[in-house]
């Protein structure tokens, strides 16, 4: 279980968490939404170590991720980047094994790279791109590419950062129904930002929305239609009227 | 009174700069001696560093060496003092302008491109990807490039001050009138041990600044391509005058009288 306690972060004069508090539940998939820059990026940076919170506690499985062994920690996560964040200078194949190639969990190399294909071929794609650069790739194909580094290593959990952000609706769906396979059959812990609601019917068990460095309300996603919370009806039926401010 | 302010100001930021430059290249040294390492980064850095700057330093040594032997025969043309030519051109190359002209071209060629490179790699979040993949960005993209450049760049100086002495070489016996033999003999019997040690060490100082301020900057750098435009910038122009500074501290050292 991830367990966020009032966490606080501040950038000089921008304080984008104002006391977050956060359970997520060990093999659901919990889906962040909120609009741009209320911090959801910054949330789970937090619990990757990447953005040290001023304020708060984190703990994962009961451990305060900042007293554990740091390699050993982050050897448990996955991450999907919302720009895919895929090494240039890499392979495809030796981005996807990038883990696998070195560090405590290293295997042999023709090894690395059968798992590298095997989950490229997870993802949709051929074993002919393992040998592409990534820049020879398309948007879609790169953020498969970056969803197949993320399982690669087989994680206990997994984060997405904004999955689905700049493919077309067709390639987004593709992406929603890979990612909620991958969980599903994985059984991992997932934590996904996205503002995409039809991501958030496709992958999440469980949503939390993310207002004003605070969560605001958080549910099952059967519950989401009917929260009775002005703000969460506001931001899933996309309407322009309500209390959140289309101006920030 | 906000004068005096501004002037404060900017010595506090300096120093702070100073500092941090101080720690990033403590935390490199140090990174440097503790596993992991990353070989295949070593061997990649030591190809772009070292094998692919060989032509451009070959062409500023040869160059800036028959432009030296020209100036020296005019200028020593004044006082009857042409016959210095291959003594002036060897010291000058192996002693200064050899080290410096290779460190500012490393800087142009090497520190920019690891600056913008590093600074890209934080725009789009690769260094974030690194660290989420049990990788430190310091060991991973610093560490190798510092060392390989602190190593190489010495190189680089030898054979750069080899160019530069053949380039004058050229020049004072293809049009100056020299005697080949003699002009080698005199290069050989003036150069002491002390010179090429110098010029070497020197070699490793700049390389490792180099590398060092396009880590640094690049590790650094501001948000989008504003941020790597003046990342890359800073870097080298960092670089460049740390370069010539130590250049001046180096030849106190070791010429001091």
């Amino acid at each position: 279980m991830i367990t966020l306690d009032n966490v606080h972060k501040s950038f000089g004069d921008n304080h984008v968490l104002r006391g977050v508090n956060l359970q997520v539940g060990k093999g659901t998939s919990m889906v962040i939404i909120g609009g741009s820059g209320t911090g959801k990026s910054v949330c789970i940076k937090t619990i990757l170590g990447l953005v040290t919170p001023d304020q708060g506690t984190i703990t994962v499985d009961g451990i305060d991720v900042t007293k554990t062994d740091r390699d050993a920690f982050l050897a448990r996560f996955g991450m999907l980047f919302q720009g895919g964040a895929l090494f240039d200078s890499l392979p495809v194949w030796q981005n996807v094994a990038f883990r696998l190639l070195r560090g405590s969990l290293a295997k042999p190399r023709d090894e690395a790279r059968a798992i590298a294909i095997e989950k490229l071929r997870r993802v949709g794609l051929t074993p002919d791109v393992a040998d592409r650069l990534p820049a020879e790739l398309s948007g879609g194909m790169q953020k498969r590419v970056g969803l197949a580094r993320a399982i690669a290593a087989e994680p206990e959990i997994i984060f997405f950062d904004e999955p689905t952000t700049g493919l077309d609706p067709i390639m987004a769906g593709v992406i929603n129904d890979l990612i909620r396979e991958i969980v599903t059959e994985m059984g991992a812990t997932t934590m996904t930002i996205t503002h995409d609601m039809t991501s958030v019917r496709t992958i999440a068990d469980h949503v939390a929305m993310l207002h004003n460095g605070k969560i605001r309300w958080t549910g099952p996603t059967s519950e989401m239609d009917a929260a009775g919370d002005p703000y969460v009806d506001q931001f899933v039926h996309g309407r322009a009227d309500g209390p959140i401010a289309s101006v920030r | 009174m906000r004068f005096l302010a501004a002037i404060g100001r900017a010595t506090l930021g300096l120093l702070a700069t100073i500092g941090r430059v101080s720690l990033f290249a403590w935390a490199t040294l140090t990174h440097l001696l503790r596993p992991p390492f990353y070989p295949r980064e070593f061997g990649i850095a030591l190809l772009n560093i070292g094998w692919l700057s060989l032509p451009v330093v070959g062409l500023t040594a040869i160059f800036t060496g028959g432009a030296l032997a020209l100036q020296i025969y005019a200028g020593g043309a004044r006082f009857n003092a042409e016959a210095v030519v291959p003594q002036i051109v060897a010291i000058g190359m192996v002693r200064e302008l050899g080290p410096v002209l290779v460190g500012l071209m490393i800087a142009a060629r090497v520190t920019s491109s690891v600056a913008a490179e590093i600074a890209t790699m934080k725009v789009t979040e690769q260094i974030d990807a690194l660290i989420t993949l049990s990788t430190h960005p310091m060991k991973y993209l610093t560490a190798p490039r510092v060392l390989a450049a602190t190593l190489t760049v010495p190189l680089l100086v030898g054979v750069g001050d080899i160019i530069g002495i053949f380039g004058g070489y050229a020049v004072a016996t293809g049009t100056l009138g020299f005697n080949a033999a003699a002009y080698i003999q005199n290069t050989v019997d003036f150069l002491e041990l002390k010179d090429i040690t110098s010029s070497l060490a020197k070699g490793a100082v700049f390389g490792f600044i180099a590398a060092l301020m396009g880590c640094y900057f690049g590790m650094n750098s501001g948000r989008g391509a504003q941020g790597v435009g003046r990342a890359t910038k800073g870097s080298v122009e960092a670089a460049a005058v740390l370069i010539l500074a130590a250049n001046f501290v180096l030849t106190g050292v070791f010429f001091s009288v």
